[in-house]
């Protein structure tokens, strides 16, 4: 066993525990931070296949802003655990059948010999200089420019629906209205109110 | 050296468990948002696998499309978790059925 296979062996077993961890556990919490673990052995494994560009881009946004905002709703939103685990073991074997075929059907398809060293020979390590960012960024930005546009677009649309989804007015909050105070005239706030001279007492 | 097909598995089995939590974790919606990140990931793992193997970068451009294309559904979905839980004090997905289907 080659070190190589050490390395992908010990981040797929993780990556697989971790996933396995996601879907049983009852807290979200620990949902989502198992669901943490499992993106970071994913990133180890897609570092063994040299897309260093892309390990480290899930790292920072997948580990640093998804799974954060995650967290983050999981931990705001108050949620009664109790209905919502429920017939959690009513629905075992059925998940369990459906989830034992794929797997065998997918392994079954995918340890042919269509996707063996045979058909796919190991392609030649690419040397110390080489730049998976630069090649990455040379085709983002000439052929594939206009996707690269479409997707900012999705990310700015994103956004805007996030934001005016979960934003409300509340009638208590205090606020200033910039065009009233801009409307407001010497009438409004002056009063000259005429009396008599006083003496110096 | 590791042959493609090892990949592959990894990506399938990944795949197969995001469903079965899909199917396990039915009244819990903050947990299928989850099992869909997984099934991204699983995909993802294709992609880079067969980039490096074909020694073609376009895989990994695309890699990079899904993965703004998930960030931006986990947020729009994460803020509709916000908002139904602030209408309805619920996130079970049984209690959701003001549409009668």
């Amino acid at each position: 066993m080659t070190f190589q296979l050490f390395v992908f062996l010990v981040f797929a077993l993780t990556l697989l525990g971790a996933a396995t961890a996601v879907i049983t556990v009852r807290n979200p919490v620990n949902a989502a931070l198992f669901l943490v673990l499992a993106f970071f052995s994913s990133a180890g494994i897609w570092l063994l296949l040299e897309a260093e560009f892309l390990a480290i881009t899930l790292v920072l946004v997948y580990v640093g802003a998804v799974m954060v905002l995650f967290l983050f709703v999981v931990m705001m939103l108050d949620i009664n655990l109790a209905p919502i685990t429920e017939g959690f073991a009513s629905y075992l074997p059925v998940a369990v059948g459906v989830g034992l075929i794929m797997s065998v059907e997918l392994i079954l398809v995918l340890s042919r010999d269509f996707f063996s060293a045979e058909q796919f020979p190991q392609p030649t390590p690419k040397p110390a200089d080489h730049s998976n960012t630069e090649v990455l960024g040379e085709l983002i930005y000439t052929e594939y420019l206009y996707p690269f546009e479409i997707a900012a677009v999705i990310l700015l649309v994103a956004i805007v629906a996030a934001i005016s989804l979960t934003m409300r007015k509340r009638p208590q909050t205090k606020y200033q209205d910039p065009s009233e105070q801009i409307k407001v005239s010497k009438a409004d706030r002056l009063r000259v109110v005429s009396m008599d001279a006083e003496e110096k007492p | 050296m590791i042959p493609l097909s090892y990949y592959l598995v990894v990506g399938g089995l990944l795949f197969a468990l995001s469903v079965t939590g899909i199917f396990l974790n039915r009244k819990n919606v903050i947990i299928l948002l989850m099992c869909v990140e997984l099934m991204l990931l699983a995909v993802n793992m294709n992609f880079v696998a067969f980039s490096h193997f074909l020694e073609n970068a376009v895989g990994q451009v695309f890699v990079f499309f899904i993965l703004t294309v998930a960030a931006a559904e986990a947020a729009i979905g994460l803020a509709i978790l916000v908002l139904l839980f602030r209408n309805r004090g619920t996130i079970n997905v049984t209690e959701l059925d003001e549409l009668k289907g």
